[in-house]
């Protein structure tokens, strides 16, 4: 049986890490990430992760040394946020192409300039069409969860693309909360063995990573992108299982008091537990409010998404990233997408909040709640608003 | 007794009788005619046997081997991007230790190879190698250096030599061509500590190939400068790579040598050198240099090989180390 632990959610997920048995750990410090590999190369100085700790010179060498192990077979894993997900990114795009199972969990933070160190989705966002599967983790609870399927469905042979668990900086990764961690046995039980279905062998030699000219540039990325198109069935198959194993069950969107509800309120990542809050409070107040939290951001659950949508008259975006678009935020432009060929389209406005470490309160959803309101009966045109601006 | 002279001591070097029959660079690659690089990769792939996994940086090597569903390797091979050759190969190197440790796997002896180019090597990939070379891993590094970057059209590199003709350091009314001088990577490798550093020349083949298989024979990382004229980059006739490359080493403009264990001894000694202009004359590359130029350029090649003379604890005489180096 596993424990329930009281534990810093970065802790919990180099514990969940090394439960994985993973073989190589190539880490750069960033903070808020900094916490989760300090403590996975204590897990290995201690003896009680077997794994190679490769303290690499920067966040692009630290996924170049990931693909590379990945590629030569070993379970690999890495953590950043921000600054170094962008020094990374160039690798990130070749990771997947190369069908490398690599895990990273990513502790979102603002991009520069001005630096801030705090938590917002702007790193998240740079990196949307990486090809990874991406996961939110709205709690501890998620986060360690995630990071055991994110093995799971990247290594599945019928998936064999790099996963992405995103949790936000600070306002999750510092916080101290209860978790149950599951043991080593259940943890076996639900992930096997990595066995890779190719790797650099000079028993069996294979050249990866190729050139590839322009008769096969665009089928090579079809293929990608039918692999990426698969992974979603077995995404779910393997939360189906989770649940079977351990009792706890995800779905790639999550729904709460939105059935019913009138107006609905969409997020991702943590503040979804500070919506709740919010929606309550309304509920009480007889406001038809709903909230639609999405846990995939990739591959986007379109499906899903409509199904929870469908019933509403009005839909608050919030967006914790600008996007720079001059249109909308990058969350509400596939909201956008998603409804746009449906039979029915609710009235949608984008709202962006919580930029660079900004609180965003229950207030804040409330005030949300009330714009949307106002602006769907003066007719407003659907767009976009930066809330809680100090003038 | 260093670590590099341990692992050395009884080493066997190639005969030139009996070379490795082995090719695990095969032929049917689409390098340019009298490639230099070419020639030293596969010398290098001679050497190292088919128990290798090999990286290779972006650029000319890249090219020309791999093109989709093509492949001129035999052996393991990844490319991932320009810069990270040895983090690539960094990682690789790990795995293969923690997969035998954990009896994963039973293939203890793999060498790991990384090459790059001059420019995948001297610019912007230095820090993921100056990276991989400070954590100590067990590899074998190769920098295939032809001057330029030339996959991407001959442009200067920091491994330019001084007063060369490249696509942006062209001569003009206000320029002499490159205007710095060659960076000196070998030396930068060196000063890392790491228990094997060597330059080499095809030119000088069985030379180059016992370097090779010392590189890996040493544990830890070995880094090997290997000189790789370019006719189409340095504009001279495509029969003349060799005598170029012999002739960059008899005039001093790319002395031989090794640092085992931060010891650092002359492969050969020049004592008769060849003018520079003689090395020169032969490239169009450096067509466009006055006597005033060409002076200039001789007389740092002079002051740099004495430099190199006083760090070499062993300079070895001419045509004795030369038995093994000239063919
Ligand atoms: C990040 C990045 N910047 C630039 C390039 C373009 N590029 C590809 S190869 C190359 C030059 C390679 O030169 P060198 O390393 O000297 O090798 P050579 O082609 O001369 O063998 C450049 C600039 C790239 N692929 N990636
Ligand atoms: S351009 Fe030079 S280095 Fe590149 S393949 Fe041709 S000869 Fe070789």
């Amino acid at each position: 049986m596993g424990k329930r632990v009281g534990m810093e959610v970065s802790i919990a997920a180099a514990e969940m890490v090394g439960l994985c048995d993973v073989d190589v750990i190539a880490a750069y410090p960033i903070t808020p990430q900094t916490h989760i590999v300090e403590h996975l190369s204590e897990l290995v100085a201690d003896g009680h992760l077997d794994a190679e700790f490769i303290p690499v010179e920067s966040e692009h060498s630290a996924m170049s040394t990931c693909v590379g192990a990945a590629a030569a077979g070993a379970r690999t894993f890495t953590s950043t946020s921000s600054q170094g997900y962008a020094l990374m990114a160039e690798i990130c795009y070749i990771a997947s192409s190369l069908r490398l199972p690599i895990v990273m969990a990513v502790v979102n933070r603002a991009l520069s300039a001005p630096i801030s160190i705090w938590n917002d989705h702007a790193d998240l966002m740079m990196s949307r069409d990486t090809g990874w599967i991406q996961t939110v983790a709205e709690n501890g609870q998620e986060v360690v969860d995630l990071l055991l399927h994110a093995f799971r469905v990247a290594e599945d042979h019928r998936v064999l693309l790099p996963a992405i668990v995103n949790l936000d900086g600070f306002t999750l990764s510092h916080m101290i909360e209860p978790v149950l961690l599951p043991d080593e046995d259940e943890v076996k039980r639900y992930l096997p063995p990595y066995r890779p279905r190719l790797r650099l062998d000079p028993e069996k030699p294979m050249t990866f990573g190729p050139v590839g000219m322009p008769e096969v540039y665009t089928e090579v990325k079809k293929a990608q992108d039918e692999a990426f198109k698969a992974s979603y069935p077995v995404i779910v198959e393997t939360w189906d299982e989770f649940a079977k194993v351990f009792g706890r069950r995800y779905r790639p969107v999550e729904t709460y008091k939105s059935e019913d509800a009138d107006v609905i309120i969409l997020t991702m990542g943590s503040t979804s537990e500070t919506a709740m809050t919010a929606v309550d409070k309304m509920r009480a107040e007889g406001k038809k409010v709903g909230l639609v939290r999405l846990r995939l951001w990739r591959p986007f659950p379109f499906d899903e998404l409509y199904q929870a949508l469908k019933g509403a008259g009005a839909v608050a975006v919030m967006d914790r990233a600008m996007g720079f678009s001059g249109g909308a935020g990058p969350v509400c432009t596939e909201v956008k997408a998603c409804l746009y060929d449906r039979a029915f389209y609710p009235y949608i406005q984008n709202y962006v909040a919580g930029l660079g470490g900004r609180d965003i309160t229950v207030e804040n959803f409330e005030e949300i709640h009330d714009k949307l309101v106002a602006s769907m009966k003066r007719g407003d045109p659907m767009g976009y608003e930066i809330i809680n601006v100090r003038e | 007794m260093g670590i590099a002279a341990e692992a050395l001591k009884d080493f066997n070097g190639f005969n030139p009788k009996k070379l490795p029959e082995g090719e695990p660079l095969s032929p049917g690659h689409r390098a340019c005619q009298g490639c230099g690089e070419i020639l030293a990769l596969r010398q290098v792939m001679k050497a190292l046997g088919s128990n290798v996994i090999v990286a290779s940086a972006t650029g000319c090597m890249e090219i020309v081997t791999s093109p989709f569903p093509q492949t001129a390797w035999r052996v393991p091979w990844i490319h991932v991007a320009f810069e990270n050759a040895a983090a690539v190969i960094s990682g690789v190197e790990s795995a293969y230790k923690v997969l035998n440790r954990k009896g994963r796997i039973h293939q203890p002896d793999v060498v790991f190879l990384a090459y790059a180019g001059d420019g995948g090597t001297a610019d912007i990939g230095l820090q993921a190698l100056s990276g991989a070379l400070e954590r100590g891993h067990n590899f074998v590094y190769v920098c295939l250096d032809n001057e330029a970057y030339m996959n991407t059209g001959i442009q200067r590199s920091s491994a330019t030599p001084y007063g060369a003709m490249t696509t942006t350091s062209p001569p003009g009314k206000k320029s002499i061509g490159q205007r710095t001088w060659k960076k000196n990577v070998a030396a930068i490798a060196a000063a890392h500590g790491i228990p094997y550093v060597a330059t080499a020349s095809p030119a000088y083949a069985l030379d180059l190939m016992n370097k090779v298989k010392k590189a890996a024979m040493v544990p830890g990382p070995a880094y090997l400068h290997i000189y790789s004229p370019c006719p189409t980059g340095w504009r001279y006739p495509t029969d003349l790579t060799v005598e170029v490359a012999r002739l960059a080493v008899q005039s001093k403009v790319f002395p031989l040598y090794e640092v085992i264990d931060g010891q650092w001894i002359l492969s050969r000694k020049i004592a008769k050198p060849k003018p520079v202009s003689e090395y020169l004359k032969l490239q169009r590359r450096f067509r466009h240099l006055t006597e005033t130029e060409i002076e200039r350029i001789q007389a740092r090649v002079d002051a740099e090989y004495e430099e190199l003379l006083k760090r070499c604890v062993t300079p070895e005489k001419e045509g004795k180390a030369s038995k093994e180096t000239e063919e």
